[in-house]
């Protein structure tokens, strides 16, 4: 039971990493990661919105959506859920942490309509996971996602040292190196199966 | 009417739900949604309905109750700043667009009211008056040539027939001009400026529109040979080339080019222009924009846009023959005896302006071109009325 869990986390965060073995979520991917700061604040934001995601939308599904037979209503509800409690983490963070909601700006607002984070309940529904594998599949989600976005704003960071063709600047580079990272963690493929 | 009303809708509800339960509940049938249970009863609708009823209720409930502990008073100011600026965000005041200057502008006293580049001076008033802060002048930035070498005075390396544009045409080895720091003159400043305010010249050359120009620094990034530079407008004398090339070589390749003479650097009265790396480059915080340096320059490469020049006029009501002036006139323009009147002619006057901050009983003004000296004395009153 407990290994389960384990490898549901390490199997989300780096086999199935959500942006670059299944290219989910690259609009924030790519929008954030111009500096390393907003990264890792996106990366703290992103994982605890999953977790506490996770856990309410588990609890719904499992409490509301199965016994009133309401399990095809799942993308209506989930999205309702995460946009109800990103609103509500947004009202907070603009009082208590007002920095950072300024950097991330725009993006905060995104979470909301994203699909990592509409992937992760979807896939807990699907698979029929238990509460703990539920929040597993969560955190690794979310710091699988954290990992890649830090990994970028290292390398995007560096690029802007790097003499870069005009055309391929900017964006365009960006999805070439997301491209080879995502070679790379191919390597993971296959080592877990679930 | 009323009862009229809400029978009518009444009616269109319960037709509505009908409906659903009739003709969408099979179609939900149909997806495969409902293969658990085989069949969905049209309770199902009812149970959805209630449902997202209920949970639309609770999440509803759960913001008011977040929104009204957790209230961010935001300051209405910032709003009337935003709406004061030009809205064009194009970043010239440093700040990520307007809105991010509007709150800076408001939240912090450090920053200046007079950031605005678009807006000029009736934004930094404004701004001013919302957010009680002194305006300060504004000292308005403009876009400066920096070269001076049209088709006429410039040399050609070869015969460029490709795309009349310059970021086209100096992939081609630097572009078809022998100077390799000189304008090229096919127009991308033109096209890139989005207040019309750059037409080039009958010598292919970009002239630079004082009214139109903003300074919002577009022309400088266009440009693939940066000839252009943003410069404040008052430092109207500028050393008009970029030329690092050794004065022989300039010679060569443009009439009108920087050739390192140094004779600018001992003209200087106020020692604000230094040669580096074979270009003299005046230094606009000690400049006094006397303009001796235009005149004395051998190939014309100061460009004074400070044209007409006013003239120096002596009030003989004022002037109690000190002579401080005339020894401080570069050009001699200043003649008289020593506690007798002196007068200044008009015709060696090339309106540098430093003489007046000489003379103690202030008898010196500029007088604007245009202006003789019979007329001064109607315009220095006028001045002074000013």
């Amino acid at each position: 039971m407990w290994q389960h869990v384990l490898t549901i986390f390490i199997a989300s965060a780096l086999i199935n990493n959500f942006v670059f073995t299944r290219y989910l979520g690259l609009c924030i991917f790519f929008g954030v990661t111009k500096r390393m700061e907003t990264a890792i604040g996106m990366s703290f934001t992103f994982t605890a919105v999953m977790l506490v995601e996770a856990v309410l939308n588990w609890v719904i599904f499992n409490y509301v959506m199965i016994p009133y037979n309401l399990e095809f209503l799942k993308i209506v509800i989930f999205i309702g859920t995460v946009a109800a409690f990103v609103q509500a983490a947004d009202t907070i963070m603009k009082k208590v942490a007002p920095a950072l909601y300024y950097k991330l700006g725009i993006y905060l607002a995104l979470i909301v309509t994203n699909c990592v984070i509409l992937a992760v309940p979807l896939i807990n529904a699907d698979e029929k996971y238990s509460l703990f594998e539920s929040i597993a599949m969560a955190v690794g989600s979310g710091l699988g996602f954290s990992l890649a976005l830090i990994i970028m704003a290292s390398i995007r960071e560096k690029l802007e040292l790097a003499e870069v063709p005009k055309s391929f600047k900017g964006l365009p580079i960006s999805f070439v190196l997301t491209g080879l990272i995502a070679l790379a963690f191919l390597g993971f493929s296959g080592m877990i199966t679930l | 009417m009323y009862e009229q009303l809400t029978g009518l809708l009444a009616n269109i509800f319960s037709q509505a739900i009908h409906l659903i339960g009739n003709n969408l509940v099979p179609l939900i049938e149909g997806t495969g949604a409902a293969e658990a249970t085989g069949t969905v009863p049209v309770t199902t609708v009812y149970t959805t309905l209630i449902v997202l009823g209920v949970l639309g209720v609770v999440f509803g409930i759960a913001l008011a109750i977040v929104a009204s502990k957790f209230v961010v008073k935001v300051d209405p100011k910032v709003e009337q700043v935003r709406e004061t600026l030009p809205g064009a965000n194009c970043g010239a005041c440093g700040f990520a667009g307007c809105m991010g200057y509007a709150e800076a502008v408001v939240g912090n006293p450090d920053v200046a009211v007079n950031m605005c580049a678009p807006g000029k001076a009736p934004v930094a008033e404004k701004i001013a008056v919302i957010t009680g802060k002194k305006a300060e002048k504004v000292d308005p930035k403009i876009a400066r040539v920096f070269c001076q070498g049209g088709r006429s005075k410039s040399q050609r390396k070869f015969v460029y027939t490709g795309v009349m544009d310059c970021t086209a045409a100096v992939l081609a080895a630097g572009g078809d001009k022998s100077c390799e720091f000189g304008c090229l003159g096919y127009g991308t400043c033109m096209r890139a400026c989005p207040f019309d305010a750059i037409r080039m010249s009958a010598d292919n050359l970009p002239i630079i529109n004082p009214e139109k120009c903003t300074a919002c620094g577009k022309c400088v990034a266009a440009c693939p040979k940066q000839v252009i530079e943003l410069g404040l407008a008052s430092k109207a004398v500028v050393i008009s080339c970029h030329s690092k090339d050794k004065g022989v070589d300039v010679k060569k390749k443009c009439q009108v080019g920087c050739i390192a003479c140094g004779i600018c650097v001992r003209t200087c009265p106020v020692d604000a222009i230094k040669i580096d790396n074979n270009l003299a480059r005046i230094d606009h915080s000690k400049c006094i924009t006397c303009g001796l340096c235009v005149k004395k320059c051998p190939t014309s490469a100061i460009r004074d846009y400070l044209t007409p020049r006013p003239k120096a006029y002596i009030d003989p009501a004022k002037c109690a023959g000190i002579d401080a002036c005339a020894k401080v006139c570069p050009v001699n323009a200043i003649s008289g005896d020593i506690r007798a009147l002196h007068v200044v002619d008009q015709a060696k006057c090339i309106g540098c302006g430093m003489c007046a901050p000489r003379c103690g009983k202030k008898a010196i003004t500029m007088v604007p071109a245009g202006e003789t000296a019979a007329h001064g004395k109607a315009a220095q009153k006028e001045m002074a009325s000013v």
